[in-house]
């Protein structure tokens, strides 16, 4: 372990299949190793960046506050979890006045509930304010780098393509339909024939 | 003593622009020094040029640009404090900010463009934009890992008929803004010369304790999802993309008795907003020039179609 660590990429990754990603893992038996979700069309993710539309926020905390947020993408719904060691993401969903456009830095967390399944949460590096031009951006974004994963997803070597297939099956169709829908629901002046 | 005799001929030579003197002359005159006063030959050297210097009314500075320097390439440029020549095109000539600067601009050849200074006090010839010049004995210079070229009193300027393309040793990246890192912001600079450390809790590393500068410096990441860059913005790029001047910042950490106020006002204003930066490319930095807000709206028809044809 030598060398200045490289900073990790904030994957693109819509909330339908962030919300699947349960499968969590470290490359290394060293405590500080980065912790990644798996990612069902095959990437490792430490980190992700999400634009959305944040509907609520609650005080979820009993002896101290803990913030949750719902960030919505026309996917689906990021939770996002705030507390005493994100003061700067608590302060930014007490104060917000949803709904609102977000951008949120976040690295995923997963954690079982009392009926024994997995959720998976955002537990925020950055909360901030943005208009609707950068959550347009993200959801094509978001949408190119998923299409990417899902090229990608046969390709002979790749690792992390065989552990999600190991680990959730190799079904796609599900992702690539979120793509579809993102896109399809796009609100643009220039609208696409429904051919397909 | 042929040795003595070598050394007389290349001080000849170095002043035979100059100095009206034989080489027998210079050689006698190294003779006495070493042989009679024992001094070691550099210094006799030194001694023996100094004193036809003199004796012409000169300055070592002067003898510099008498050859001998590498001529170089504006990508070449990588270490300060170097005498170089280069011929480069005025690619553009902007406003001086001191008294002590005659002319400051941006000159570019074909691998790059590069920031020159003329110093008021050169007396050099003015540089007219868009004519290309060969400049003889410039001095290259470093801040922020940005590097620039010095024009001074030694420095020869020759207007030269070359034609070419000036070239682009920019790097352009884009991406989202991740991360504004520490050491953003309102920060103070080490006032020493030459040394422009960034304080830590008022003391600089080199110079301990200083009463230290303000600047404006933004450290960012720009991610798109694939990649990451770590962007340094300066003092002018800083106000550019955030809004917030130098004196505008110096009085927000005044009223709040706080200089992290600013940095938190300008990750508020920039993080998760979508950048393109070009500029230079130094060490694991991209140093913005230029750095563009990218707000107009995305087209999804082609991810559409590529979405489809899956
Ligand atoms: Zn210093």
């Amino acid at each position: 372990m030598s060398g200045a660590p490289t900073r990790e990429v904030a994957r693109r990754v819509f909330a339908a299949e962030f919300n699947d990603a349960t499968f969590t893992f470290k490359e290394s038996d060293d405590e500080r190793a980065p912790l990644y979700a798996l990612l069902p069309t095959g990437e490792r993710s430490n980190r992700v960046f999400v634009a959305g539309t944040l509907t609520e926020t609650e005080d979820i905390g009993e002896d101290s506050e803990y913030w949750r947020g719902r960030v919505v993408d026309p996917t689906g719904t990021f939770f996002v979890y705030a507390g005493q060691y994100q003061p700067e993401a608590a302060s930014t969903l007490r104060d917000a006045e949803t709904p609102t456009y977000v951008a949120v830095v976040g690295k995923p967390r997963t954690f079982e509930t009392d009926d024994g399944s997995v959720n998976v949460s955002l537990r925020p590096e950055s909360i901030t304010m943005v208009d609707e031009a950068v959550r347009d951006r993200w959801v094509v974004e978001a949408a190119e780098r998923t299409l990417d994963r899902v090229e990608a997803f046969d390709e002979e070597g790749n690792e992390y393509a065989e552990r999600a297939r190991a680990e959730y099956g190799e079904d796609l169709s599900a992702y690539r339909q979120a793509v579809l829908d993102a896109l399809e629901d796009f609100d643009t002046e220039a609208d696409v024939p429904a051919d397909a | 003593m042929s040795d003595l005799s070598d050394t007389a001929q290349e001080v000849h030579d170095d002043l035979s622009e100059h100095v009206d003197a034989t080489v027998d002359d210079v050689e006698a005159r190294l003779e006495k020094l070493v042989t009679e006063y024992k001094v070691p030959v550099d210094e006799a050297r030194r001694s023996v040029e100094n004193h036809y210097l003199d004796e012409a009314g000169l300055d070592r500075d002067d003898l510099a640009g008498g050859g001998g320097n590498d001529t170089v390439e504006v990508e070449d440029v990588d270490e300060a404090e170097q005498w170089v020549d280069i011929t480069a095109k005025v690619v553009e000539l902007w406003e001086p900010r001191s008294d002590s600067v005659g002319q400051v601009g941006l000159l570019g050849d074909p691998t790059g463009t590069i920031k020159f200074t003329k110093w008021a006090k050169s007396d050099l010839a003015n540089l007219e934009e868009g004519k290309t010049y060969r400049l003889g004995n410039v001095v290259t210079d470093e801040y922020e890992g940005r590097y620039s070229v010095k024009l001074n009193k030694t420095t020869t300027i020759e207007e030269v008929d070359e034609e070419f393309e000036v070239g682009d040793n920019e790097d352009e990246v884009e991406g989202a803004l991740v991360d504004v890192q520490s050491g953003s912001g309102l920060i103070k600079r080490c006032p020493e010369e030459d040394c422009t450390r960034v304080l830590q809790n008022g003391r600089c590393n080199e110079h301990g304790e200083v009463e230290g500068e303000f600047d404006l410096r933004i450290k960012g990441v720009l991610d798109d999802g694939t990649d990451v860059h770590e962007v340094i913005f300066d003092e002018e790029a800083t106000e550019d993309l955030t809004d917030i001047g130098l004196e505008e910042a110096k009085q927000m950490a005044k009223d709040a008795l706080d200089t992290t106020v600013v940095a938190d006002e300008m990750r508020a204003k920039i993080l998760g907003k979508y950048y393109r930066v070009t500029g230079p490319t130094f060490g694991r930095y991209v140093l913005a020039n230029e750095t563009t807000l990218l707000d107009d709206q995305p087209d999804p028809e082609s991810v559409l179609i590529r979405a489809r044809s899956m």
